[in-house]
């Protein structure tokens, strides 16, 4: 049976409202992988993109070097339907919600730390959300040990990356996406240690919405 | 998305106040706002901070074919990004005007004054030379762009670090990082430019101008000038005139400016070099623990490694993937022989079986109920073949009657025509129901918004 190789997440950090143009905004950091998040919402729609029935949530996804690509149309999608998910958009009909990520610094497990900036900024742009979501990302080795919150070496070197996405009401699965080879025992090591993993982050937002509120008290 | 415009007596206000010498902000005429560089773990990173204006510039190369007319040298290419995130009226993935005009401003500022020496950057005349690519990222919008995307273009090139390259002969080895040490660019010289703002037809004259500052100017007057009060670059935009004079003392006040910027980006790249040297921490993770200017400490939040108790996962997993063991062993048994035939006229009929196949009409001689049956074999659920069947989407004629057979409902129609026919029926109305429901409502909802009227 496989064991756990590293049970660790890497220092957390984030700080909202960062911006001033946005409705919301977020800094994300795990380790030293950080990604900036911006929201703008309830805002008017465009016609193509109208929904009679919700908001049409809309996720713009800007890699550090280059144009964007497949690969990152691909992420957005990802984040978009995981968004879609939380948010309420039932709530407001024939607008959008825009979502903003900009990659600042990539050390490894950077979808994931996209999807809890993305979560953060929604926060702070007072968005309403049927829960809150985090994700992890884990790492299969090549001796078939787990990593949890890998570096882009231990990516690299793994011989599968798994991303899972997680409600705050329920801990259930938004969302997973994988890549590479991996037995379903490894599968679901990957999901129950990812689980275990999301407690601590949620308890890390708790922590910084507390945080922020407690000038209000 | 459309930008808040400003209003008339906001605009009033300003200029009122820009009138009598004073600043929205609080700060004199010739006062800068200060400025943050902060650079990245990665080399070439460098992110700019002017009061609340913010761009990220990151620095990447690429050996490519050089131009037929410059043989020996390398390209510098620019890009600037003026991403949504950093104001509602940027649209992402189009240039606009203003894109345009930052760019540009840019491309001459760098390129044009050949801060960079491009021969150096030649590894085999007329067939390899570096591409060294300059993303600048605009993250939030509060003026004086230009001033900011400079400062944050030159400070990243001299940030960066291109790896070495050997050329023996006719072979070219370009060696990764941890196999000999990367170079840096040769930088000649460190162009900035500085903004001025102009109001009054030109009389009145503003340093670092903000974005609502921006908005109800003449003109602007941009001055890129090294340190050496070398001039760069003279970017005039706007409707006004700018007299001899005016253009004379703009130079001089961006020289002595230039100065203390140029100081700046030296300091931090000391230091930043110092910290990577020493080991200490460096990159914008520790960065964002430390103060930065204007920012609430109760916006921050920080923890360090958290561990995580896992310590039954493996056991948990293994009865997970246990008690899954009969299912995930008869899935694979059906993938092999899942087939779907379907028995109306005018259908698609997607390939199923593992060979793949075209996609086919179907003529439809079998039957003329309007049910997707499974074969017998696959009555039970498999993963594969029921994937395939929730991709075939069976519409009779009448859009109303639509019916979407997923696998569950085919688990449910157990073969068996006429409780398969109830089973349409019951899902068709539900399906009614659902799909116009949204509709009624929209169409109730306008209805009573008029009655309130």
């Amino acid at each position: 049976m496989s064991c756990l190789k590293q049970s660790n997440l890497r220092g957390f950090a984030c700080e909202q409202s960062c911006l001033t143009r946005s409705d919301g905004s977020a800094t994300f950091n795990q380790g030293e992988t950080t990604v900036l998040a911006a929201v703008y919402g309830p805002v008017e729609v465009k016609l193509s993109k109208e929904h009679v029935e919700k908001a049409a949530v809309d996720v713009i996804y800007k890699p550090k070097v280059g144009i964007p690509g497949c690969k990152e149309k691909a992420t957005e999608q990802l984040i978009k339907s995981t968004c879609e998910t939380v948010l309420l958009v039932a709530l407001h009909p024939r607008t959008a919600v825009v979502i903003v990520l900009q990659e600042m610094q990539n050390t490894g497990s950077l979808l994931s730390c996209c999807i809890n900036a993305c979560c953060q900024a929604l926060m702070d742009a007072g968005i309403n959300m049927r829960c809150l979501v985090c994700a992890v990302t884990t790492t299969v080795d090549q001796e078939g040990h787990i990593i949890l919150d890998p570096t882009s070496k231990q990516e690299e070197d793994g011989k599968a990356v798994l991303t899972f996405a997680f409600d705050s009401k329920t801990n259930g699965v938004i969302m997973t996406t994988t890549s590479g080879i991996y037995s379903s025992q490894e599968y679901q090591e990957c999901l129950l240690s990812a689980q275990h993993a999301s407690a601590k982050i949620f308890e890390f937002y708790r922590d910084s919405i507390l945080k922020k509120l407690s000038r209000v008290s | 998305m459309k930008d808040h415009p400003l209003s008339n007596c906001e605009e009033k206000f300003v200029l009122a106040a820009i009138a009598e010498n004073r600043r929205f902000d609080g700060r004199g005429v010739y006062i800068y706002r200060p400025i943050v560089i902060l650079y990245g773990h990665d080399r070439g990173c460098c992110h700019v901070q002017i009061g609340c204006t913010r761009v990220l510039a990151q620095v990447s190369c690429e050996v490519i074919i050089p131009k037929q007319t410059r043989p020996n040298e390398g390209v510098l290419h620019m890009n600037v990004e003026l991403s949504p995130m950093a104001c509602p009226s940027f649209e992402a993935g189009k240039q606009s005007d203003y894109g345009v005009e930052v760019n540009r401003a840019l491309e001459r500022l760098l390129r044009d004054s050949l801060c960079i020496d491009l021969e150096s950057l030649c590894i085999m005349s007329g067939e390899k030379v570096w591409q060294i690519r300059v993303d600048v990222h605009v993250l939030n919008h509060d003026g004086n762009l230009i001033d900011c995307s400079s400062i944050a273009a030159i400070a990243a090139l001299s940030h960066f670090r291109r790896p070495d390259v050997t050329v023996s002969g006719e072979e070219v080895t370009i060696h990764p990082l941890d196999e000999k040490d990367a170079v840096p660019l040769s930088v000649n010289h460190i162009p900035l430019s500085v903004t001025f703002a102009f109001f009054d037809q030109g009389r009145t004259l503003l340093v670092d101008p903000t974005d609502q500052e921006e908005r109800v100017m003449d003109g602007k007057m941009v001055v890129g000038i090294n340190k050496h009060r070398e001039l760069c670059m003279l970017h005039v935009s706007g409707k006004m005139l700018v007299l001899q004079d005016q253009v004379v003392r703009c130079v001089n006040i961006a020289a002595a400016r230039v100065g203390e910027i140029t100081d700046l980006i030296k300091d931090t790249l000391e230091k930043d070099n110092a910290a990577r040297k020493s080991g200490k921490e460096f990159g914008f993770a520790k960065c964002l623990a430390d103060v930065i200017l204007g920012v609430d400490d109760l916006l921050k939040h920080y923890v360090d490694s958290m561990s995580v108790d896992t310590t039954s996962v493996g056991q948990t997993a293994k009865t997970v993937v246990d008690a899954d063991g009969n299912r995930v062993q008869m899935e694979v048994d059906n993938a092999e022989t899942g087939n779907v035939s379907i028995k109306v006229p005018g259908t698609g009929k997607m390939s199923t079986n593992t060979e793949g196949g075209a996609v086919t009409w179907c003529e439809g001689e079998e039957s003329d109920s309007d049910v997707i049956l499974l074969d017998k074999n696959d009555s039970t659920s498999s993963e594969v073949s029921s994937k395939q069947v929730s991709a075939v989407v069976e519409l009779s004629d009448s859009e109303e009657e639509s019916v979407l057979m997923t696998s569950q409902d085919l688990e449910r129609t157990e073969l068996s025509k006429s409780r398969a026919i109830e089973t349409r029926e019951n899902r068709g109305g539900r399906c009614r129901g659902k799909s116009f429901g949204g509709r009624n409502r929209g169409k109730r909802g306008r209805g009573n918004g008029q009655r309130y009227f």
